[in-house]
């Protein structure tokens, strides 16, 4: 008869790694989102051309090669990183990617009106984008962030190749230690499957939150 | 005879193959209030957008308030106007546009505080009483806390009108401001307009299809068509006794059209 308080231990260590990679990678995506989502409408050649480049190239890849190349390869250009910290720079990198054309396209959604009564209004393109176009472009891209957060969680078991003890690693230990395959792997999946039942509900908390008195806004 | 506040010079604007100003000239005096009319793709609307700074000239010169709209003088010459310049001359000028463009995620209050606290640095507590003031003038002082989707189109105009005036720009540009509007609507936002028009001294130029207002609000009429001033006189003068041929026939339209003159 196996000890399966001690296994289950086990996974629950590794479930706190899945949640670290993925709070800490979706707060990286964020900021990624942000910076090449609004670079990408810029009006400054450069600043877009940037911005476009690594959009296409960390959707353009896959994040276990992505993966790789921040742990195994950077270290010859003198850069080494712990498996945490490889792990959210590769999934963060990549889910930004993702989150950035979201931001675009939510950006972009508030139409020419508000801009022109901004410039009307004698608004800077900076006011105009923090306190009229960004404050009506958040609640727009609130559900695809929620896609993105899940895809992020439901990557980072991709993070044990390069032996992060994340959830699905340790579930792999405890197959291997115990012999058995459907208790470990049925506590990840009810563990993974809780996870992003927290990110949709959080997600709509804050969505109700910033949405509140605006009807009407989101046609 | 006071200086113009607005000298158009000659401008043409294009979009593409179309020509949409042609060689377009005119002045405008301190507190003058002017009526645009004319048939719809003559070029009113966007003329005001030229003047708004919303679109750029493909020729010609503009002058507000003494200096160049869309040049800055530099060197001897003059160069096309840098951010700061276009800041600095919106500041003269403020537009009320026809499908109000009110920013729904706030509050009526805070839509209409929000530039001048931005752009002028006022404290909160002085934007909140002049916007009041404002609000009381457009009759509204009570819906301050209410959310533009919860008020009526002539009611977003007038919040609209607050909007711009709060800024206190030397010229107002008004497009078709009722046009949107449902008929039993568009009577509150003239009132409000008529006011304005009695007691400041503002320059106003207003684009409209509403032809007896026009006629009460206007001290001139310009008509235009096809990117270009065809006629331009007194509201009497246009009404009763249009000397053009295309004012005139433009004007039979409206009257047909059942549009009170
Ligand atoms: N952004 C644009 N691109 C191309 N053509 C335009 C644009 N804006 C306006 N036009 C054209 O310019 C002409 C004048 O338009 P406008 O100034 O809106 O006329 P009005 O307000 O007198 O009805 C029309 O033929 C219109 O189709
Ligand atoms: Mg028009």
């Amino acid at each position: 008869m196996t000890d399966w308080s001690g296994y289950i231990g086990l996974i629950l260590q590794g479930a706190l790694v899945t949640v670290e990679l993925t709070v800490m990678g979706s707060a990286l995506a964020v900021v990624m989102a942000f910076l090449a989502g609004l670079g990408r409408v810029s009006r400054f050649m450069a600043v877009r051309a940037l911005a476009t480049t690594y959009i296409e190239f960390f959707r353009g890849t896959s994040i276990f090669v992505q993966l790789f190349w921040v742990y195994f390869v950077l270290p010859f250009a003198g850069v080494t990183l712990s498996p945490l910290q490889a792990g959210v720079l590769a999934l963060g990198l990549n889910v930004g990617a993702y989150g950035a054309e979201v931001v675009r396209g939510a950006v972009k959604a508030i139409g020419r009106e508000q801009r022109e009564a901004c410039i009307a209004l004698n608004l800077t393109r900076g006011q105009a984008m923090r306190y009229v176009i960004l404050p009506q472009a958040l609640p727009l891209m609130l559900p695809t962030f929620c896609n993105n957060a899940i895809e992020l969680l439901k990557g980072t078991a991709v993070v044990s190749l390069i032996s992060l003890t994340d959830m699905t690693f340790q579930a792999q230990v405890v197959r291997a230690q115990t012999g058995s395959t459907l208790i470990p792997f049925a506590t990840i999946l009810v563990l993974y499957f809780l996870m992003a039942l927290a990110i949709s509900y959080a997600m709509r908390w804050l969505e109700r939150r910033m949405t509140r008195g605006l009807d009407g806004v989101r046609t | 005879m006071a200086a113009p506040i607005i000298r158009i010079d000659n401008i043409v604007k294009r979009y593409g193959p179309l020509t949409v100003l042609d060689g377009l000239s005119m002045e405008v005096l301190p507190g003058e209030k002017l009526a645009l009319i004319g048939p719809s793709g003559s070029g009113k609307t966007t003329i005001l957008r030229i003047l708004m700074t919303l679109e750029t000239i493909s020729d010609g010169h503009i002058e507000v308030d003494g200096d160049q709209l869309y040049h800055m003088p530099k060197n001897g010459s003059l160069v096309a106007a840098d951010d700061r310049h276009l800041h600095r001359m919106r500041e003269k000028i403020g537009m009320v546009f026809q499908h109000f463009n009110l920013f729904p995620h706030k509050c009526v209050l805070d839509n209409v505080t929000l530039a001048p606290m931005l752009t002028k640095g006022v404290a909160r507590a002085a934007a909140e009483k002049r916007a009041m003031e404002l609000l009381d003038m457009v009759g509204l002082a009570d819906k301050a806390k209410s959310m533009p989707a919860q008020l009526s189109g002539g009611q977003k105009q007038r919040v609209a009108i607050a909007r711009a005036l709060a800024l206190s720009p030397k010229i107002m540009l008004f497009d078709e401001v009722t046009s949107a509007l449902d008929p039993e609507l568009v009577e509150e936002v003239l009132n409000v307009m008529r006011k304005l028009a009695a007691e400041t001294d503002m320059t106003m130029l207003l684009v409209t299809h509403e032809m007896g207002f026009a006629h009460d609000f206007a001290d001139r009429i310009l008509f235009f068509d096809r990117g270009k001033i065809v006629e331009e006189g007194k509201p009497d003068e246009i009404f009763r006794n249009p000397r053009q041929e295309r004012t005139q026939a433009f004007l039979r339209k409206i009257i047909a059209a059942g549009h009170r003159v």
